[in-house]
């Protein structure tokens, strides 16, 4: 993890007080989150974020709203490389995105289905995405290995943990609530390092939420664009609206 | 005359002789003299008609892919939203609609608390617009519940456990409003058969009665003065002008840049930073799984704050309640001799700044997770709210006001 990392994380988590190791429970909403860089005309950062999806969310999360020929279609993804790259040998092109796992497998593995991946995005939002991807840190105390800083206690395991390898929490002490000293998460250091260095997983992990949010909405490609000249006519059309009433009302004394 | 308009006289005469076409028209446009003096407050009226016609439009062509089923409802809207050509466009004027409803009749009742057009002979005018008031929280509230989502879900058990502390009747009522022990399918598809079909009816009824009752007692204006009062030879109102041309063209243009700012909330924010959809909704209703924050969508958080402000829940409801009910009592609560703010003096002036400054505070409250401090600034608050009321027929008979002038105000 590069330095100026290092740094934004140690604020982030100053800032928060709150990852004391100590403390139980689900803390899912309240830590301060990173910034992600959302921008969904950056067709090849789609498209990179796209074959992420595939190959590691995928095979246990459905995005079952979503279809692979949308996909294609949108991203400028030829089918053949769709059905190539992203699909399975039994989907069709028209085919919902599900999940290659099981339902009631996912539950007996991780007590919980992983949650249809469609609109998380609009439901947890990008930079919650972007924080949670960055965060896993070792953690022996859980059964995968592995703890979160924007999702507590998180029953997901660190699928990306080939790219980025693992890191390891550092604490310090701090003054807890009631005046004793507790260990506070204080940052990261690398454990086992990955195949990317801290530059490129950040990339990755930008690219994987960039299609995230474009996956929760689609039209959001088009919406700005169709509501840009739907405004600019409605203007065309007061200047229009007020010469008329101006016109009639001449003669109201 | 042209062929084209000879052939459409005499489609109107053979209309005419049979139903009362020209008539209708004279009545409620064409001679339908309204005071030349309206302003910026005015508008909201016509917009109401045009908000409640984009939900009944969007609304029909939403049914035609929705799915009022537990198991399909929250994938049904995401089809809307993605597989259904500009389905996304179609449900975001209508969840845009929504809330647009809501600050453009906010808005509208604002006037004629600003102008007293509350006031005799307006009365029953005023009561109608409440009864459509009401229909639309009906109408929001059990529309709310469509999308299946967890705010869906647990905004309408919070909102129906309301009714469970009515005493003696409380809980049967509220397995009554369910259909079943909770939140269910059952109850989803009843609320959706109120929200398409039941609420929609009675709204529009009840917007013709609004309509028929205004053009019989004539409209107020900012100044509060009854123009019927001054009439020329003809009796026609010497400060009256036909509703149609001048208001329609008049009103086009307000319409204008009312759909300049929806769109803008439509094709850029359509979620409005979580006020009009919110990101837990977006997550499928899970009876099972309490979201840490449970808040309704913000046109009903000012009484809900009032609710919360309460410490005993039955007397929290009937606070609520009584809060929304206040509006109702207005015409009979006034006991100013002058109309309008216009004229009015300093004391109810305050009381209607005090009022509204307290509307936004609560309103803002009640989307807040509680805290001590914000539960106190409800307290204060909603005792502002509930004076406003209350002591208007004191402030409003102590006040000094000032002379109204005989003829309307027009620059």
């Amino acid at each position: 993890m590069s330095q100026s990392m290092n740094k934004a994380l140690k604020k982030l988590l100053l800032a928060a007080g709150l990852m004391s190791v100590t403390a139980t429970g689900f803390a899912a909403s309240a830590a301060p989150l990173y910034e992600a860089d959302v921008n969904l005309q950056d067709r090849v950062s789609l498209q990179r974020g796209a074959r992420t999806f595939v190959n590691f969310c995928l095979s246990c999360h459905s995005a079952a709203f979503s279809r692979f020929s949308r996909v294609a279609k949108d991203l400028d993804i030829p089918e053949p490389v769709v059905a190539e790259n992203m699909m399975f040998v039994t989907d069709k092109i028209g085919n919902t995105m599900t999940a290659a796992m099981r339902g009631p497998d996912a539950e007996t593995w991780f007590g919980v289905p992983p949650p249809d991946l469609s609109v998380v995005a609009r439901a947890r939002g990008a930079d919650w995405l972007y924080t949670f991807l960055l965060t896993f840190y070792q953690d022996p105390a859980r059964p995968t290995g592995v703890n979160n800083v924007a999702f507590r206690d998180t029953a997901m395991p660190h699928v990306l943990w080939e790219l980025q390898g693992v890191q390891r929490p550092v604490y310090k002490a701090a003054a807890g609530h009631d005046g004793t000293s507790t260990q506070v998460l204080d940052g990261f250091e690398v454990a086992i390092p990955g195949r990317q260095t801290a530059a490129e997983y950040r990339q990755t992990v930008a690219d994987l939420v960039n299609f995230l949010v474009y996956l929760g909405e689609p039209a959001q490609l088009h919406r700005y664009r169709i509501g840009a000249i739907v405004i600019i006519f409605l203007f065309g059309f007061l200047v229009l609206a007020y010469q008329l009433k101006k016109e009639y009302w001449n003669d109201v004394h | 005359m042209s062929a084209l308009n000879r052939a459409l006289a005499a489609t109107i005469g053979w209309v005419d002789a049979r139903y009362p076409l020209l008539k209708t028209w004279n009545e409620h446009l064409a001679q339908y003299y309204a005071p030349k003096n309206f302003n910026f407050w005015y508008y909201f009226g016509s917009l109401a008609l045009l908000v409640l016609v984009i939900q009944i439009v969007t609304g029909i062509w939403l049914t035609m892919n929705y799915k009022p089923d537990a198991e399909t409802a929250f994938a049904s809207v995401e089809y809307i939203m993605r597989d259904v050509e500009w389905g996304w466009l179609i449900r975001y004027l209508h969840s845009t609609g929504a809330s647009a409803f809501f600050v453009v009749i906010y808005l509208h009742m604002f006037r004629a608390m600003l102008y007293g057009s509350y006031r005799y002979p307006r009365e029953l005018l005023w009561l109608i617009g409440m009864a459509i008031y009401f229909c639309l929280m009906g109408e929001a509230f059990f529309g709310y519940l469509l999308p299946w989502g967890q705010m869906s879900f647990w905004g309408a058990k919070v909102i129906v456990s309301l009714f469970g502390a009515v005493p003696l009747v409380g809980d049967w009522l509220a397995t009554l409003i369910r259909g079943d022990f909770g939140i269910s399918d059952v109850t989803l598809n009843r609320f959706f058969a109120f929200h398409v079909v039941a609420m929609p009816l009675v709204l529009c009824g009840l917007v013709v009665v609004h309509i028929i009752a205004l053009h019989e007692v004539g409209s107020n204006n900012p100044d509060g003065i009854e123009i019927k009062k001054k009439k020329d030879a003809n009796g026609i109102p010497l400060d009256g002008i036909p509703f149609h041309p001048y208001y329609t063209v008049k009103d086009i243009v307000g319409v204008v840049v009312f759909l300049i700012l929806f769109s803008a909330v439509v094709f850029f924010a359509p979620e409005m930073g979580g006020y009009f959809l919110e990101a837990n909704n977006f997550i499928p209703a899970d009876p099972f799984k309490t979201p840490p924050h449970i808040a309704p969508v913000w046109y009903f958080t000012p009484f809900y704050s009032i609710l919360r402000a309460i410490p005993d829940q039955f007397l929290g409801v009937v606070a609520m309640g009584a809060s929304v009910m206040m509006f109702c009592f207005l015409p009979w609560l006034d006991r100013s001799p002058v109309k309008s703010m216009r004229y009015r003096g300093p004391l109810s002036r305050l009381a209607l700044a005090l009022f509204v400054v307290s509307f936004v505070v609560l309103g803002y409250l009640g989307t807040q997770a509680p805290t001590p401090a914000m539960t106190l600034l409800a307290r204060i608050f909603s005792v502002v709210y509930f004076a406003f009321f209350l002591l208007m027929p004191i402030y409003t008979k102590l006040d000094s006001n000032r002379p109204v002038p005989e003829r309307v105000t027009f620059p």
